[in-house]
């Protein structure tokens, strides 16, 4: 039996007191695993990520986590145009004095970082001059400059076209696997959840959530629940392997067609 | 590569840095011998080192005079106040992620001038104006954050207005304090200390102006890489590891430590703390960690030439907060519009 890392006991969060984002929350997470948290805009993703990295109080219950937590915002933009390699060191604040400037062995552990997440070339440019893609990595590298064993990422590869999300996802799944980190995410891709996810937390209406396996949970019938539209999964063979590609059936185009002829008359 | 780039990006820094320290030192010691009496760089180095290498030909009464009990006092104190405004500048740039913020615009010399005139309404002696000084200038600080805190937190015009909002309401009591004082005695004082001055430069304003800017000055520094972390934004720094609030509140505690120091012995010198780190982040880049060494240098010499200019152009001196806005207000414009010029890869 793997330790948790994170223990999360009936929590819950509410801004006025009368309406709960999320409430009698139960949640552990443990080393080289993958959490996938989902729900519609407004449900409390992006909350009960805050409130793990303790930016965040809870209204109620508790949250325990065991090491110290590094947080990749979905979005980053400094006033300073400080170069990528000033902004992996600032992953090491908590390793500096307060009164100190970071030292060598700091900057290698960033060089380290920026290494792993395969950004080491962009060291001395300007972080403001990065992609979307580039950024995301690099904030994930900066996360790991802190040598944090449990790593919060809000959204990472939300922003990001099929390759980016495809380099963000896989790097997720090799810091979990070979570094051995918890990793929690949130995501509006159902098969974000599918390609690396080893237990999903489905926010529903209502304070409902349903926690598990990625297979059982990633139903159907669950994620028409979640996002109240029509979905389907499609199996397929790629390879040997068989996949999984979840499908929401979006409104018939003539359809909407119709209906946006019909507002604009 | 990468090592090696970064190995060479520090590298040049650091050369920077250490050319600006020499044209520093240069520039102070040419202008120990800059004024109505005029005593060439060469003789200078020799009055200095006189107790070091006997000079060749004998130091006459008046050279010492001059170098020593007039000119060396003021270029300490033009070096003192420029340095430490140009730091507190840079600091406040950090801490509030505004390129555009600066002592001046946060209220902070607004306060510090109203404790002061009111020291001087008070008759106050020169310790308590000091003091007056420092309370106010942080209390408008904090009325600034306040204000700010209470119209929009993550707006960075709401801080900007805040700033001038808080600077309007000190400076109609500056104004109430003038209109209360008397016309024959203090008013003239009250004037020509706002204006801002080296002029009355002596022993005594070194030891008030020196320990806070050299205490609270080393303090910045010593928190100059914090600082970048600050910028980055509240919850970026608390996810960090940051502990936002209570370094924020040592900052600008420092930073008004040494705005009301400058204050108080030489009145108010604007635009320099904003336009110093401008001109440092367009030489040497955004990091903090070079960048502060940087503007305290900068600041320091760009104070020291204004001064020599205020003190040789005309007969009569030139009030210095007349010149550094004069001087500021261009340099700032051209300064502003290089750095969107050019496309923001730095500063």
């Amino acid at each position: 039996m793997v330790e948790s890392v994170v223990t999360i006991r009936s929590a819950g969060h509410s801004y006025d007191g009368r309406h709960w984002q999320f409430r009698d929350l139960d949640l552990d997470m443990k080393r080289g695993d993958i959490l996938a948290i989902l729900g519609p805009n407004g449900r409390g993703k992006s909350t009960l990520l805050r409130a793990m990295a303790h930016l965040l109080k809870l209204n109620s219950g508790m949250i325990d986590v065991l090491h110290t937590v590094g947080f990749v915002p979905q979005d980053f933009a400094g006033s300073f145009p400080y170069s990528v390699l000033d902004i992996v060191l600032m992953g090491r604040a908590r390793h500096v004095p307060i009164f100190r400037n970071p030292t060598k062995t700091d900057t290698a552990i960033a060089m380290d970082a920026l290494v792993a997440t395969g950004m080491e070339r962009y060291a001395e440019q300007s972080f403001n001059a990065l992609s979307g893609g580039e950024k995301q990595l690099v904030l994930i590298a900066r996360a790991l400059a802190g040598e944090n064993a449990i790593l919060l990422l809000d959204e990472p590869a939300s922003a990001l076209d099929l390759k980016n999300q495809d380099n963000i996802l896989g790097l997720m799944r090799d810091l979990a696997s070979a570094k051995h980190l918890a990793l929690a995410f949130t995501t509006h891709q159902p098969n974000h959840a599918l390609a690396v996810a080893d237990h999903v937390l489905l926010m529903l209406d209502e304070t409902r959530t349903i926690l598990g396996p990625v297979d059982e949970v990633m139903t159907d019938q669950n994620l028409e629940a979640l996002y109240g539209i029509p979905v389907r999964s499609l199996k397929f063979q790629e390879g040997n392997v068989e996949r999984i590609a979840i499908v929401p059936i979006f409104r018939d185009r003539s359809a909407s067609a119709i209906s946006t002829e019909k507002t604009v008359k | 590569m990468s090592e090696n780039a970064i190995q060479s990006a520090r590298r040049s820094a650091g050369i920077v840095l250490v050319i600006l320290a020499c044209i520093l030192l240069l520039v102070a010691v040419a202008s120990l011998g800059i004024g109505r009496f005029d005593i060439p760089i060469g003789r200078v180095v020799e009055i200095l080192l006189d107790p070091l290498i006997p000079a060749t030909t004998p130091i006459s009464a008046v050279e010492q005079n001059v170098i020593f009990t007039v000119r060396l006092p003021r270029i300490l104190l033009a070096m003192f106040a420029g340095s430490g405004l140009a730091l507190a500048g840079a600091a406040l740039q950090g801490v509030f992620r505004n390129p555009l913020v600066g002592p001046q615009i946060m209220g902070v010399s607004s306060g510090a001038a109203f404790g002061g005139t009111l020291a001087i309404l008070l008759s106050l002696p020169r310790a308590g104006l000091l003091g007056t000084s420092f309370v106010f200038g942080l209390f408008a600080l904090i009325l600034v954050y306040g204000l700010n805190s209470l119209v929009a937190r993550r707006n960075i015009l709401a801080l900007v207005l805040a700033g001038v909002v808080i600077s309007g309401f000190f400076g109609a009591l500056v104004s109430l304090v003038q209109y209360l004082a008397d016309t024959e005695d203090k008013l003239p004082t009250m004037v020509f200390w706002l204006l801002g001055s080296f002029a009355t430069a002596n022993h005594e304003k070194i030891v008030l102006i020196g320990p806070p800017v050299l205490i609270a000055g080393g303090l910045l520094l010593a928190l100059r890489w914090r600082i970048n972390l600050l910028s980055v934004g509240d919850e970026d720094a608390r996810a960090l590891g940051v502990q936002v609030e209570r370094l924020r509140w040592l900052i600008l505690t420092l930073v008004a430590c040494i705005v009301a120091a400058q204050v108080a012995v030489s009145g108010i010198i604007g635009w320099v703390g904003l336009v110093v780190p401008h001109i440092a982040r367009m030489l040497i880049g955004p990091d903090h960690r070079v960048m502060m060494p940087a503007s305290v240098l900068i600041g320091g010499l760009y104070l020291i030439i204004i001064d020599d200019v205020a003190r040789t152009l005309t007969g009569t001196e030139i009030p210095l907060g007349i010149l550094t806005a004069l001087i500021g207000t261009p340099v700032f414009a051209i300064l502003l519009r290089h750095s969107q010029a050019g496309g923001g890869s730095r500063g």
